[in-house]
C-alpha cells in the first residue's frame, strides 16, 4: 500500500539515479549498453505497478498514485504527481518504448556511448515528469527539459551532416511557443494563486478562473500553441520531417505525439474548456486536412525516413480529430489512439533502424525483392504495416474506429464534411504503407542488397520487435482492457463542458458576461 | 565590541587591509617566483570579508559615518555575492598568469580594491559615496581589462572602457548635481522626502535620466551599451567574468536603492524609461549577438540582453521587483562567471580558441568543461532547473504581476531568440570538427552499418584543469543548479533585501509608501 504514494517519484528517479551512474561508468566495451538496458528495464517494472494497482472501478476521473510534497513555497509550488486513466497507459508506453530504444541502439552507437545513454535517459525522465507533473510549473520544468537531451541527440548522433541544422530547427520550432506558454502559465498563476492542476481545472469549471474572456482566449491560445507544435498539427510541422531524417533510431520512436496530445487534453482541454471548445471547428479541419496531407505526402516519398514522417504526421492527425470532435467516443479514440499510435510508429522506426543498419541506406530506390533474404523482417514489416492501416484485431482499428465514429457524431459545423475527408485517409494509409512494402521488399533485387549479403533479424532485434506485435494483438483484441481506465476521462472531457451553460442562464448573471457566445451554432459561424 | 563605525565597513575594511597587504608583501618576494601565495592570500581575505558581511546580518540595519553608509541585509546581499564571484574569478586565475610574466601580484590586490568599491556601492546611501565606490571599482577594472599587455586588443579594451567609462561617470556625477539642485540633499532619504515636495520636478527627472545613464552605462544597458563587444573581447577571460557580473551586481544595487529608495514618487515616469531601456537592450543584445562568430563577443552582447532581462523587473511593483531582481542578479552571476570561468580554462592565456569553429568538436576534447560550458549556457537560455530559469521566471511573474504583459511577451520572444545562438555554441561544441573527420581514419572497430565516419577516442594531451580553477567551477555550477533546485533560501534572503530596503523609505517618509501601497490593489 506504501508503495503506492511513492511509485511515481520512484519511477522518475530510476532513470535520474541511472544517467548518473551511467556518467560515471566508464565507456569500454558494452558497458554502457548493459547498464542502460539494465536501468531501463527496471523503469519499466515499476510502471507496471500503475495497471497492476490501478483502480478501474471509479467512474470519476480522479487521480491515484498521487505524490505531494511541498517544494518551494512563494511561488507556491509543489512536488505533484499522479496518474489517472489518461496518462497511466502513456507512462507505461514510456517505459516499454525505452528498452526497446536501447536494444535498436545496440549496435548503432558505437562512438560516444556514454553521451548517447545518458542524454536518452534524460529525454525519459523528462517524458515521464511530463506525463506525471500535476503542478503546473513542475510540469513545465519537465516540458522544456524535453527539449534539451532531444536537442543534443539529434545534433550529436544525427545521421547526416545536415544534423545541426535539424536540431536547432526542432529546438526552435518547439521552444519559441513554449516562451509564449509560460506567459501564459505565470498569467494563470498571477490570476489564481496557484499551480496546482486539480484546483486550476475545478475553478476552470467555476468559471472563476478571470473574467476577461479576451485575456482567457490570449492564454488558452498560448497553451494551445506550444502544444499544437510539439504534437505537431499539420500546418506547424515545419520540423518535423528534418527531425526525424536526423534523429537516431531510439530518439525518433519518443520524438513525435505523445506529448503534445497528451498536455493538450489536459492542460489545453482541462484548463480552458470553453475556449477549446470554440476553436474546435478550426482544429476538426486542420486534423482532417493533416491526415490527407500526411498521407499524400507518404505516398510520394523515396526516403523511407522521410516517408515515416508524413506517415506519423497523418496519424497523429487523427488523433487531433478525435479530441476535438469533443464526443465521449471521439476522446476515448483519441486516448486510446495516442498509445496505440506510439507502438505501431516505434515498429516502423525500428524496422526502419534495422534495415539501415544492414544496407547503410534509407531510399526506397536502393531496394526491392527483400522478402526472400529477410522473411522475419518482412513478416514483422507487414504485421506493422496492417497496424499501422487499421486492419480489425490490431490496435489501430480501435483508435481509428472509435476517432471516426466520434467525429461523425460531433455537434460542431461541417464535421461531417470533414469526417468524410479524413476517412479518405483509411485508405490512402493502406495506399502508402503497401507501396512502400512492396517497392521495399518485392520486385527486383535492388542494388543495395545485391551489393550487401546482411542475414535475417538477429535476437537482439527479435527481443525489440516481438513486444510490440504482442501489444499489437493485445490492444487490438482485449481494448476494453485499457479503455476501462480511459473511459472515465474521455466521459468527463466530453461532457463535463457543456455542463456551465445551464448554470449560466439559470443563476449566475456575473458569469454570463463571461461567455456571451456559449451558443455552438453562433460561434461555429464565425469560427468558419 | 566594534565601534558602529567600523563595523559598518567591515568588510570593506578587510578588503583593503588584504589588498594593501598584498601590494605590500609584492615587491619583498623575488621577481622570479610565483605569485600564487598572494593570489592564496587575496582568496583568504575575500573569504574573511564574506563572513565579515555575514557578521553585519545580525544587528539589523546599521548606520555608519553620519548615515552615509548603511549595513542592512539588501547590501549583506550583494556583498555576499560580489564576494562569491571574486572568489570563483580569483581561483580562476591563479594559473591564469603563470608563465606570463605580467603584474599578477597586483592583479590580486586591485581585484580586491575593485571588490571594496562594489561592495561600498552597494551599502552606500547618499550620492557621493556611491560615486566614491563606483570610481574605485571602475579604475580597478580599467586597468585589468588591459592586462594582457602584449595585445593589441587588451589595450583597445583597456582604453575604450576608460574612455566611455569617464564620460559616463561624468554623467552620473551631472546627475548628482541635479538631484542636490531639485531636492536640496544627496542623500537617499532626504531625496525621497524632497522629490515629494519639490517645486522643479522636471529638474529631478532630469537628473533621474542622467544617473539612469550614468549607471546604464555601467551595467551595459542598450543604448549605452556599445562598449560592452570590445571591452570584452580585448579583456582577459577571468577578468571579463567578474567585470561582467560583480560591477553590474553592484550598479544594479545601486539602481534599486536610488530608484525604489530615492525617487519612489516618481516611479511612473522612470518606469517608462526603463521599460525602454529594457526593451532596447534585450532585443539588441539578443540581434547582436545572433551576429557574432566569436565567442566573447556573443558573450557579451547576451550580456546586454540580459541587463535588459534584470530592468524588467524595475518595472514590477517594489515588494516584487526587488526580490526578483536580487534574485536574477544572483543567478545571472553564478551561471555568468561560471562559463567565463570554463572559458578561461578552455582558451587560456594566448586564446587560442575564440571563434565558433574553434569550439567546434571542443565535446570531444574536453569532456567535462565543455559539459560545465553546456550547463551555464542550458542556464543562460533559461532551462528548467538552471538558476537562469528561475531568474527568468520571478522577473517576468513580477512584471506580470504588475500588469506588464507586453514586456513579459517581449521578453520571453526574446529569449526565444537567444537560445539560438547559445544553442549554436552548444551543438558546434558537441558536433565533431571538420578537420579532424578528414585527418583521422576510422578504426576497424567501425561498423559498416553505422554509416558515419567515427573518432578512434584518442586525443593529444590536453593540459588538466588546475585544483583551485576546479574549486571554483564547481562553485560556480553548484550555485547555478542550487539556484535552480532549491530557490526558496535565496529568494527569501532577497525577500528580506527587499523589504529591508523599502521599510526603509517608509520609516523615515510615509507619503512614498502610501502611494506604493494604494497601487496595488487596484491590478486585481
Amino acid at each position: 500500500m506504501n508503495l503506492d504514494h511513492a511509485i511515481l517519484p520512484l519511477i522518475l528517479f530510476t532513470p535520474l539515479v541511472g544517467a548518473l551512474v551511467l556518467a560515471v561508468l566508464p565507456d569500454r566495451g558494452r558497458t554502457q549498453q548493459w547498464g542502460a538496458l539494465a536501468v531501463t528495464l527496471l523503469t519499466f517494472l515499476f510502471t507496471l505497478h500503475l495497471p497492476a494497482r490501478f483502480d478501474f472501478s471509479t467512474t470519476h476521473p480522479a487521480f491515484q498514485f498521487e505524490t505531494n510534497i511541498a517544494w518551494i513555497a512563494s511561488p507556491a509550488i509543489r512536488f505533484h504527481l499522479g496518474a489517472d486513466g489518461l496518462s497511466m497507459g502513456l507512462v507505461v508506453l514510456s517505459g516499454l518504448l525505452a528498452p526497446l530504444g536501447v536494444l535498436a541502439s545496440w549496435n548503432t552507437i558505437v562512438d560516444r556511448r556514454k553521451t548517447f545513454y545518458v542524454l536518452f535517459l534524460l529525454q525519459q525522465i523528462a517524458m515521464l515528469g511530463v506525463f506525471t507533473a500535476l503542478d503546473l510549473f513542475l510540469y513545465y520544468g519537465f516540458w522544456e527539459l524535453s527539449l534539451v537531451p532531444m536537442t543534443l541527440l539529434i545534433a550529436t548522433f544525427g545521421r547526416t551532416h545536415n544534423r545541426r541544422r535539424a536540431a536547432i530547427k526542432y529546438f526552435l520550432y518547439t521552444f519559441i511557443p513554449s516562451a509564449i506558454l509560460l506567459v501564459g502559465v505565470l498569467w494563470l498563476y498571477v490570476r489564481t494563486g496557484t499551480f496546482d492542476m486539480p484546483i486550476l481545472a475545478r475553478l476552470a469549471e467555476q468559471h472563476s478562473i478571470s473574467n476577461n474572456s479576451s485575456a482567457l482566449w490570449l492564454a488558452s491560445l498560448a497553451f494551445l500553441l506550444a502544444f499544437a507544435v510539439k504534437v505537431p498539427i499539420f500546418p506547424l510541422h515545419g520540423w518535423l520531417a528534418d527531425a526525424i531524417t536526423e534523429a537516431p533510431t531510439a530518439a525518433v520512436m519518443v520524438l513525435t505525439g505523445k506529448l503534445g496530445l497528451y498536455s493538450i487534453l489536459r492542460f489545453s482541454f482541462g484548463i480552458f474548456p470553453e475556449q477549446s471548445r470554440h476553436i474546435a471547428p478550426l482544429m476538426i479541419a486542420l486534423g482532417a486536412i493533416g491526415i490527407v496531407y500526411g498521407a499524400l505526402l507518404a505516398l510520394v516519398q523515396n526516403d523511407l525516413k522521410r516517408f515515416a514522417a508524413f506517415a506519423t504526421l497523418g496519424a497523429l492527425s487523427f488523433i487531433t480529430l478525435g479530441a476535438f470532435s469533443f464526443t465521449i467516443s471521439g476522446l476515448d479514440g483519441a486516448i486510446f489512439h495516442i498509445v496505440s499510435e506510439s507502438l505501431s510508429g516505434a515498429a516502423l522506426f525500428l524496422l526502419l533502424g534495422f534495415l539501415y543498419e544492414r544496407y547503410g541506406s534509407y531510399d526506397m530506390r536502393d531496394f526491392g525483392g527483400l522478402a526472400a533474404r529477410l522473411p522475419w523482417m518482412v513478416t514483422f514489416f507487414v504485421l506493422m504495416g496492417l497496424s499501422v492501416v487499421g486492419l480489425p484485431m490490431l490496435n489501430n482499428f480501435v483508435g481509428e474506429f472509435l476517432i471516426l465514429s466520434g467525429a461523425m457524431k460531433s455537434v460542431f459545423a461541417h464535421h461531417l464534411f470533414w469526417t468524410v475527408v479524413a476517412t479518405t485517409g483509411v485508405i490512402l494509409s493502406a495506399g502508402y504503407m503497401l507501396s512502400m512494402i512492396q517497392r521495399v521488399f518485392y520486385g527486383d533485387l535492388g542494388f543495395r542488397p545485391a551489393e550487401v549479403d546482411a542475414p535475417d533479424l538477429v535476437v537482439r532485434e527479435h527481443l525489440a520487435l516481438w513486444p510490440l506485435a504482442a501489444t499489437f494483438l493485445l490492444l487490438g483484441l482485449a481494448s476494453p482492457g485499457l479503455m476501462r481506465s480511459i473511459d472515465p476521462v474521455g466521459v468527463h472531457l466530453a461532457r463535463s463542458l457543456p455542463q456551465p451553460q445551464p448554470a449560466v442562464s439559470g443563476a449566475e448573471s456575473t458569469a454570463a458576461l463571461t461567455s456571451p457566445a456559449t451558443v455552438p451554432s453562433t460561434t461555429d459561424g464565425g469560427q468558419r | 565590541m566594534l565601534s558602529p563605525n567600523i563595523l559598518v565597513l567591515l568588510p570593506e575594511i578587510v578588503l583593503t587591509a588584504v589588498g594593501v597587504l598584498i601590494m605590500l608583501a609584492e615587491p619583498i618576494l623575488p621577481a622570479a617566483s610565483s605569485r600564487k601565495p598572494l593570489g592564496w592570500l587575496a582568496i583568504a581575505g575575500t573569504i574573511l570579508a564574506a563572513a565579515g558581511s555575514w557578521y553585519q546580518l545580525q544587528f539589523g540595519i546599521l548606520h555608519g559615518f553620519y548615515n552615509t553608509i548603511q549595513a542592512d541585509s539588501f547590501s549583506v546581499f550583494f556583498h555576499l555575492l560580489i564576494a562569491a564571484v571574486v572568489l570563483v574569478t580569483l581561483l580562476g586565475s591563479l594559473d591564469y598568469f603563470d608563465g606570463h610574466g605580467t603584474f599578477s601580484g597586483e592583479y590580486y590586490a586591485l581585484t580586491l580594491f575593485g571588490a571594496v568599491g562594489m561592495m561600498l556601492m552597494t551599502s552606500s546611501v547618499e550620492l557621493l559615496m556611491v560615486f566614491i565606490g563606483l570610481e574605485i571599482s571602475s579604475i580597478s577594472t580599467y586597468i585589468m581589462a588591459g592586462f594582457r599587455k602584449g595585445q593589441a586588443t587588451a589595450s583597445e579594451s583597456s582604453i575604450k572602457y576608460f574612455l566611455l567609462g569617464s564620460f559616463a561617470t561624468a554623467f552620473f556625477l551631472y546627475g548628482i548635481a541635479l538631484v542636490f539642485g531639485a531636492t536640496g540633499s544627496t542623500n537617499l532619504l532626504a531625496i525621497a522626502h524632497g522629490v515629494a515636495v519639490t517645486h522643479t520636478p522636471t529638474l529631478a527627472f532630469l537628473a533621474v535620466a542622467m544617473i539612469l545613464v550614468g549607471l546604464g552605462f555601467k551595467v551595459s544597458a542598450a543604448p549605452f551599451h556599445v562598449w560592452t563587444p570590445d571591452v570584452y573581447q580585448g579583456a582577459p577571460s577571468p577578468v571579463v567574468g567578474m567585470m561582467s557580473t560583480a560591477p553590474k551586481a553592484a550598479t544594479f544595487a545601486v539602481l534599486l536603492r536610488i530608484l525604489f529608495g530615492g525617487f519612489p514618487v516618481m516611479e511612473h515616469r522612470w518606469a517608462a524609461l526603463i521599460w525602454i531601456i529594457a526593451v532596447l537592450s534585450m532585443c539588441i543584445g539578443n540581434l547582436g549577438a545572433l551576429l557574432q562568430r566569436d565567442v566573447k563577443r556573443m558573450l557579451a552582447y547576451s550580456s546586454i540582453a540580459h541587463a535588459g532581462y534584470l530592468l524588467v523587473a524595475f518595472t514590477a511593483f517594489p515588494a516584487d521587483g526587488i526580490a526578483a531582481a536580487c534574485f536574477y542578479t544572483a543567478a545571472y552571476a553564478a551561471m555568468n562567471v561560471g562559463a567565463f570561468a570554463v572559458i578561461t580554462q578552455l582558451t587560456g592565456y594566448d586564446e587560442t580558441a575564440r571563434t565558433l569553429e574553434d569550439f567546434t568538436g571542443m565535446a570531444a576534447k574536453r569532456p567535462v568543461l565543455t559539459a560545465l560550458l553546456a550547463f551555464f549556457l542550458l542556464s543562460l537560455i533559461g532551462i528548467p532547473f538552471t538558476g537562469g530559469f528561475f531568474g527568468k521566471f520571478y522577473v517576468f511573474t513580477a512584471a506580470l504581476h504588475a500588469g506588464n504583459v507586453w514586456l513579459a511577451v517581449i521578453g520571453l520572444l526574446n529569449s526565444g531568440i537567444a537560445c539560438f545562438y547559445y544553442l549554436r555554441l552548444l551543438a558546434a561544441m558537441y558536433a565533431r570538427p571538420a578537420q579532424q573527420r578528414i585527418a583521422e581514419t576510422p578504426t576497424p572497430s567501425v561498423t559498416a552499418s553505422s554509416g558515419r565516419p567515427l573518432v578512434s577516442g584518442s586525443f593529444v594531451a590536453v593540459p588538466g584543469v588546475p585544483v583551485p580553477a576546479a574549486i571554483g567551477l564547481g562553485l560556480a555550477a553548484l550555485a547555478t543548479l542550487v539556484l535552480g533546485i532549491l530557490p526558496g533560501g535565496t529568494l527569501s534572503l532577497a525577500q528580506s533585501a527587499s523589504a529591508q530596503n523599502q521599510s526603509d523609505v517608509c520609516q523615515q517618509n510615509p507619503t512614498p509608501c502610501a502611494v506604493m501601497t494604494a497601487k496595488e490593489p487596484d491590478t486585481h
